[in-house]
Formats: structure tokens, C-alpha cells, sequence
């Protein structure tokens, strides 16, 4: 594990492992990471009819909803005014994620932990209703709240004061893409002297200002049928279903991790990259599969090392062809497992790639590849090995996480089992609590 | 040893004029660029005022297809980064565009537009559901604010790395520090960075006006924004965008560039305090303040100007004061500090790019900028604010601070090449 890949941090950042210990997931199939994880391994899915919406022609009747969400059950009254439903299921996946991990943060350095997430759509509904006063009601009945409870970076802002985080923190943007720009960057952060970060994605905008504006990108399917909406790779293919959620994780240095005695370490995040798409019109490729391998350049592996693929999945045809293109082109045929467990939770922006790598991290813990649901007829001369229907057995140790952002944004991340961790310090027996 | 990260373009859409040197001339002339809305009625709202850009997008080389596309923030991006890529004298069929990214900031991205667009989505607000019959096709780039990243990228073709950031009123100096990251790192040899935002629309003025962080001070625009004087009432809301090109030092020095100074340090922090409170001591902006000089390798003494986040509330001001002190000991009392919000206003992310871009010109003319409107200094505000008049002095090293919502403290450290 020598390669060096360009955009490689100095060596002393291999000091500076950035490990997985905590998993807060919010899902439309699933609150908390173990209910989330056992649908998912079931097929179940969250994709569901948008309650009390109007069905008007052209309008999206299906979302990856979360049902039953109350947000005063897990959080203290006082922030329920001032914060829209995204933030909300911010915080409470930041409250599981570190719960899971185990981390006391008024026990670390107040400097050394920091916030950093993604969220491509704001506080939508909270905006929707505070637009809507001004116009109908006058500007003096606009919430106090609002200045910041619609901004991109609410959820970073209240992840930080509610864990007293003062750290290197930040909010990266690029649609869906962006989920794994904020878990590359938390890397960066630990590389830079960090000890902590909660760090993903999470994302909720589906008021009916927000559904439509999600329709407008003009790649959401029009289908009614929860089970024939999202069919990404199928001849079916016809955009996506938009949802809602995704997960924050407790990255921490595998120094810090081992220090406290971190109860379990999921994996480390050995890989990164992001790149962008060639302007319209140009002859140049796509640049998904480089940026795939620039992020296993990174993490010194190959690909013969990748046990499973988790697809980016855009469900339209085009998208679809050169995303199994560019598996196919470095993986060969049938060469790698492909799964899309977003199948069950539809497509959720920056937090869809966050998920997928919560994802990822319980396939190495389980030894199972959860399934792409749904797909029943892959379009022939795709030669790639989707794990259609059923989850699939299988030891994980290195896995590649794919997302595209609308407009053209590129991300990859690799992420690696305990026991294949390259800078594992001496006395982290990580792989040998991981196991038991 | 990691890479050294040069300024090698400056473009510049500020209230006042445009172009960059529309903006030096109004930073070093002391005049304002606030007035009274003149884009809605602002007669129902608490503060009327906003400093405004007057341009026409087709006259500064935008498609009648992009005029339609781009949000206006958008527009002020594509123009002012055009603007630096022609000052940055680089030559895009010769660069690998692997090797050039894209990181804009923004706090609040398309607002204006979306708005514009909720308004007729929803028949002025008359339901809560709205009639998609009258949806926009180009409502989705305002919708996610990462198209702004993208619009940037297609002018040359960048296929590096590209993303926005959105850390609310640091969106600014974050945008053109997570560039500068990933050039010392070596994810990119040049990054076109900078930010934008138009938020002079009524739903952001409202909020504003809700909890009284804008001035009231209407019947006086030219003179509302009155950063460290003891009768400031809160800032001026504004729009514009900077855009700067930067470029590895050394690839800058193999083609013979002029550099106009180089993001030597770079520190964020949260307060963890309050989404819109500052503790009074300072003490995170102080701590984002010395990491970004231990970066820069320069000690306190070493700083020939601040420019401060300054903008004109009474909260604001007093806690940076205090962070100066803290940070930069007795130094913070012989150094120049000031706030150029106090002529171009407060445009929210977009501000604190705009703000290195007069940094960067500052040492490049070795002249400070004022504040303007200064007149009866706070007493609980006792450093050198540089009132009313610009002043000649060499500066071979510059910080800049900014201060937003969701308590981001982040400072920048820019130095005289070779130093």
C-alpha cells in the first residue's frame, strides 16, 4: 500500500487516521442506525405518497419521507422554535452518532472538535412558512428565528453550540456530491491537528415550495408506484425519487479513538477525491472514474482490492450508462459487487452519500452487501454485478463510495475494514474489538 | 513542506461601481455606497437601506441565455471571476483543467430568485401549496446553491475539484481558505475562489429587521453604516461578490505572474456559543486569529493592517475589539484597523472576499483604507479605526477577521511574496 496518489497530504498525516466511531442515521426506512440498517437488510423501503399533498399534474407524489419523527421526543423545547425540521434531524443523528461513539466532549480539547456537513436545501419548510407570513402578514410578522434557521449552514451552527464544539468547522455544498466532500474534509481537519469531528449530511426540504423546487431539476421520476419509481440501472429507469435525512458519523483521529478507548471502531476513511464534469458540450469523458480512482489512489489501494461499489444511481438513462461505463472501465465486467440501498430511501442530496457510507461501514461490520431493491429487468449489455433483491454475503474490507452532484460535481470515498487500516498506531487493537 | 498559495487575480463587483478599481478608487476616496432600497418598496420594513449595485448583466458580456439562467447572484459571480481570470493572465488551453478547481461562497445563495419564484409559485403567499403550472425551469440552480460553483467552473473548464461554501457571513474567507487547503495540499494547482451573495431582497431584510441587527438610521443612508462610532445602530445589508484566482506560488513564478500577496495563514473557529450572540471577550476570533498567524509564521507585531469584520453593531464591534487585543496584545493598539462595510456595507458571505480583495490592493498600493463615517468613537472601542481618511503605509503582512451567524469566527493571513 505505496502508491502515492497526486493530492496526497504529507506523510505525517498517516499519523492521523481518521477513524469511524460513532453512526447516527436518519432514514426514510429507519430512525437510528440499527433500525435503519435491519430494514435495509429486510428490503424494506421509505418511499412513500407525500401526505396532504396535492396531486396536481406534474407534482411528485412520492418521497423518501421519514414517518413518525417527533422532534420534542429527543430534543429540548427551547430549540424546537428556532430551528426547521432539517435541523432537527441534524441534531438528533449528530446526539446518536456520538452516543454510539462513545465520546465525552466536554472531556476533549474545546479547539479540537469540530462541525462539518453538507445541506444543499436549507431550512426549507421554516422559510416557506416565514416567506409566506411577509407576503400575506407584513415583515413584523417574520420569525426571529429565520435569519438563520433557512441558511446552509443551520446545521453545522447548532451541532456546535449543542456539543460545545469550537473546532476547525464548515458546511460544503455540492448537491448531492457534497455528503462526501464534508466526510473528506473532516479527514483534512484531523490532518491538520483535529481530534474530532461530527461530519455528513443531512437534508429535508419537501413543504410543497420545496417538492416542486425539487421537480424542477427536471430528474425526478413521474411515477406513482412506490416500487416502480427509482429504478436506477433498470430499462425502467426514469429519474429518482427525492428524500429526505441521511447520517452524521464521529470521525476522530485512530490516536484519540485508542486513547479513550473508543468502544468500536467502524473503518477508516482512507480515500478521497472530487473532480468536475467537463463543461456542456465538451468531448471530454465524464469524470467520475477518475475521480474513483484518484480516491483509491489515495487510500493505496487498487482495484482488485474493492469489495463492493456503492453506486451514485441517478436512475436516468444517460447517467445510469456512464456511471456502469466507469465501473465497468476500471473494475472490468462483472468485476465488483454494485449495490444502491438508496433504492429504499430515494435520492437525499448531501446526505445520500453520508448514508451510503453508514452504509458501507455495517456491510464491514456484517459481512453483507445490503441490496439495490426494486430492479427487476437491468438493462442488457451493462455489464455490471448488481446486488439486486436480496442483500448478499460477502467480507467487506475496502469499499468505494460514488456520488454525483446536479450541474456536475464528482465525489468518491474509499473506506477500509479496522484490519486493513495502513497507520493503525501500536496498541489500537481495533480489528480485535471490532470483532468481538 | 507545503505549498505556498499566491493571489494571482482580483475581480471585484462592489456597491459603488464595478470592477475592481471602481472599488479601490470609492475604498480610498472614503465615499459610500448606501442608499435607500431603491429594488422594492422598503417602506414597510424597520431598515430601508442597502448598498446596491447598478449594472446591466448584458453590458458586462453575459449571454442572453445566462442572463435568463443566472440568479443574480450567480451573475455577480461569473462577472467578477471573469474579471480575475483575464487579471490572472492565464491561458486555459495551456493549464490542465484536471489541475483547477472551484470553491464559491455564499451564505445564502439564491434567495432572490427563490423568492421571486415563491411569490408567483404561490400567488403572492395566498396558499400554502403552490401551482406548479408556474414553475421556472432555471428554479433548481437557485434552488441548490452549488450551481454557483458550477456556472464558475464552466467559464474555463475546470474539472478539479469544486464546491460551494456555506458558513454564513465567513463564507468569504472560508471559501478562499478551503481553496487555499486544497492547492497546499496538492488536490490543485489553481483555484478560482471567492464569493457572492444578493440578498437585498425582502424576505432577507425582514429577517434582519426582525431582530434588529440592520440600521434604522434612514433618513441618513450615506451615513448609516457607522462601524466603531458611539451612534451606530447595526449594519447596512448589501450585495457583491469578489473572485480571485490562486495559484500554487511557484506555478506563478515559472510564467512570470505578478502576485499580488500570499494566503500565508488561515484559521476558523465556532463560539459554540450562540447562533447570532458574541460572547463580549473575543476569545474564539482571538484563537482563529493566532492559529492563522502561527500558520503564516509571523508574529503579532508583524501585522501592518486589520481589516476588521466591522460591522457596525454595537455587539460586533466590541467583541472584536476584543478579540484584537487578546490576540495581538499591545500591538492591537499601534496596528491600523478598519471596516470597509462602512462604504460597501454588509453583503453577508460575500463580503469576506471582498474584503481580501482589499487586502491584497491595500499592499499592492501600500494604502489602508478608511472607515468611514467615524466620528464619535465608542469609547469601549479605543484602537486606531483609521477614521474617514485612507493613509499611506507599507504592508507586508495583513489580516482580515470575519464574524458570522452560527457563531463561524474565521481569520485570514496574507504576506508581501518573499517575506
Amino acid at each position: 500500500m505505496t502508491i502515492t496518489a497526486p493530492g496526497t497530504a504529507p506523510a505525517a498525516a498517516a499519523t492521523r487516521t481518521a477513524v469511524v466511531t460513532g453512526i447516527g442515521v436518519v432514514a426514510p426506512n429507519g430512525l437510528g442506525t440499527e433500525e435503519w440498517w435491519s430494514a435495509t437488510l429486510r428490503g424494506e423501503s421509505g418511499i412513500r405518497p407525500v401526505p396532504d399533498h396535492s396531486t396536481r399534474p406534474g407534482q411528485a407524489p412520492l418521497i423518501g419521507l421519514i414517518p413518525g419523527f417527533e422532534a420534542a421526543d429527543h430534543l429540548p423545547g427551547r430549540l424546537l422554535p428556532q430551528t426547521d425540521r432539517v435541523t432537527r434531524l441534524a441534531l438528533v443523528a449528530s446526539d446518536w452518532a456520538l452516543a454510539d461513539s462513545g465520546a465525552d466532549p466536554a472531556a476533549l480539547p474545546e479547539y479540537g472538535m469540530g462541525v462539518v456537513t453538507s445541506n444543499a436545501t436549507g431550512g426549507f419548510e421554516f422559510t416557506h412558512r416565514e416567506i409566506r407570513k411577509l407576503w400575506t402578514q407584513g415583515p413584523q410578522h417574520v420569525s426571529v428565528y429565520e435569519s438563520f434557521a433557512w441558511f446552509y449552514a443551520a446545521n453545522t451552527g447548532q451541532i456546535s453550540i449543542r456539543h460545545g464544539m469550537r473546532g476547525p468547522s464548515n458546511v460544503l455544498i455540492a448537491e448531492q456530491a457534497g455528503g462526501l466532500d464534508a466526510l473528506g474534509h473532516a479527514r483534512r481537519v484531523l490532518r491538520k491537528g483535529g481530534e474530532l469531528v461530527l461530519t455528513g449530511g443531512v437534508e429535508s426540504a419537501f413543504d410543497p415550495w420545496g417538492v416542486v423546487s425539487h421537480i424542477a431539476g427536471g430528474r425526478v421520476s413521474r411515477s406513482g408506484h412506490p416500487d416502480r419509481a427509482y429504478l436506477p440501472f433498470d430499462t425502467g429507469a426514469s429519474g429518482h425519487v427525492p428524500g429526505e435525512g441521511g447520517a452524521i458519523l464521529v470521525v476522530e483521529t485512530a490516536t484519540a479513538a485508542a486513547e479513550r478507548d473508543a468502544g468500536q471502531v467502524y473503518g477508516e476513511i482512507a480515500g478521497y477525491a472530487a473532480t468536475f464534469d467537463p463543461p456542456p458540450g465538451s468531448s471530454a469523458p465524464p469524470g467520475l472514474a477518475r475521480t474513483a480512482r484518484l480516491a483509491m489512489a489515495d487510500a493505496g489501494v487498487t482495484p482488485e482490492d474493492v469489495d463492493v461499489v456503492f453506486a451514485d444511481a441517478a436512475a436516468l438513462p444517460a447517467l445510469d450508462a456512464a456511471e456502469a461505463a466507469a465501473i465497468e472501465e476500471i473494475f472490468g465486467p462483472y468485476g465488483v459487487p454494485v449495490t444502491a440501498p438508496k433504492t429504499m430511501t430515494g435520492r437525499l442530496a448531501g446526505g445520500g452519500p453520508a448514508l451510503d457510507t453508514a452504509a458501507a461501514l455495517l456491510a464491514v461490520r456484517d459481512s453483507v452487501l445490503p441490496p439495490t431493491v426494486n430492479v427487476e429487468r437491468p438493462v442488457p449489455g451493462r455489464r455490471i454485478d448488481l446486488v439486486r433483491g436480496e442483500p448478499r454475503e460477502a467480507r467487506v474490507e475496502v469499499a468505494l463510495i460514488l456520488a454525483r452532484g446536479h450541474h456536475g460535481f464528482n465525489s468518491a470515498l474509499v473506506v477500509l475494514a479496522p484490519n486493513r487500516m495502513a497507520a493503525a498506531p501500536a496498541g489500537v487493537p481495533a480489528a480485535v474489538r471490532h470483532h468481538t | 513542506m507545503e505549498r505556498s498559495v499566491a493571489i494571482t487575480g482580483i475581480g471585484v463587483m462592489a456597491p459603488g461601481g464595478v470592477g475592481k478599481k471602481a472599488f479601490w478608487d470609492l475604498l480610498v476616496s472614503g465615499r459610500t455606497a448606501t442608499r435607500t432600497i431603491s429594488f422594492f418598496d422598503p417602506a414597510p420594513f424597520r431598515s430601508r437601506m442597502a448598498a446596491e449595485i447598478d449594472f446591466n448583466p448584458e453590458l458586462h458580456g453575459l449571454t442572453a441565455r445566462q442572463c435568463r439562467r443566472l440568479d443574480r447572484a450567480a451573475q455577480l459571480a461569473v462577472i467578477s471571476a471573469r474579471e480575475s481570470l483575464a487579471d490572472s493572465g492565464l491561458e486555459f488551453d495551456t493549464v490542465d483543467p484536471h489541475r483547477v478547481g472551484v470553491c464559491i461562497g455564499s451564505a445564502v445563495g439564491g434567495t432572490t430568485t427563490l423568492e421571486q419564484e415563491y411569490v408567483v409559485l404561490s400567488d403572492s403567499g395566498k396558499e400554502w401549496d403552490v401551482d406548479p403550472a408556474y414553475l421556472s425551469p432555471h428554479l433548481f440552480d437557485a434552488f441548490v446553491p452549488s450551481s454557483l460553483a458550477a456556472e464558475v467552473a464552466w467559464l474555463v473548464g475546470a474539472q478539479g475539484p469544486a464546491t460551494v461554501v456555506s458558513t454564513g457571513c465567513t463564507s468569504g474567507l472560508d471559501s478562499l481558505g478551503h481553496a487555499r487547503d486544497l492547492i497546499a495540499e496538492g488536490s490543485a494547482d489553481i483555484m478560482i475562489a471567492g464569493a457572492t451573495d444578493t440578498p437585498i431582497s425582502p424576505i432577507a431584510v425582514a429577517c434582519f429587521d426582525a431582530i434588529k441587527a440592520t440600521s434604522p438610521r434612514n433618513d441618513d443612508p450615506e451615513h448609516a453604516s457607522r462601524p466603531f462610532d458611539r451612534t451606530r445602530n447595526g449594519f447596512v445589508i448589501a450585495e457583491g461578490s469578489a473572485m480571485l484566482v490562486l495559484e500554487e506560488l511557484e506555478h506563478a513564478r515559472a510564467r512570470g505572474q505578478h502576485v499580488y500577496g500570499v494566503i500565508s495563514g488561515y484559521g476558523s473557529r465556532c463560539n459554540a456559543y450562540h447562533m447570532t450572540g458574541l460572547r463580549p471577550d473575543g476569545r474564539e476570533m482571538a484563537e482563529a486569529i493566532r492559529y492563522a498567524l502561527d500558520e503564516a509564521k509571523r508574529p503579532p507585531e508583524s501585522v501592518g493592517y486589520v481589516n476588521a469584520h466591522g460591522s457596525g453593531t454595537k455587539q460586533n464591534d466590541r467583541h472584536e475589539t476584543a478579540a484584537f487585543k487578546r490576540a495581538l496584545g499591545e500591538h492591537a493598539y499601534n496596528v491600523p484597523v478598519s471596516s470597509i462595510k462602512s462604504m460597501v456595507g454588509h453583503s453577508l458571505g460575500a463580503i469576506g472576499s471582498i474584503e481580501i480583495a482589499a487586502c491584497a490592493l491595500a499592499m499592492e498600493h501600500g494604502v489602508v483604507p478608511p472607515t468611514a463615517n467615524l466620528h464619535e468613537p465608542d469609547p469601549e472601542c479605543d484602537l486606531d479605526y483609521v477614521p474617514n481618511e485612507a493613509r499611506e503605509r507599507r504592508l507586508d503582512t495583513v489580516l482580515s477577521v470575519g464574524s458570522g451567524f452560527g457563531g463561524f469566527q474565521s481569520a485570514m493571513v496574507l504576506t508581501r511574496e518573499g517575506i
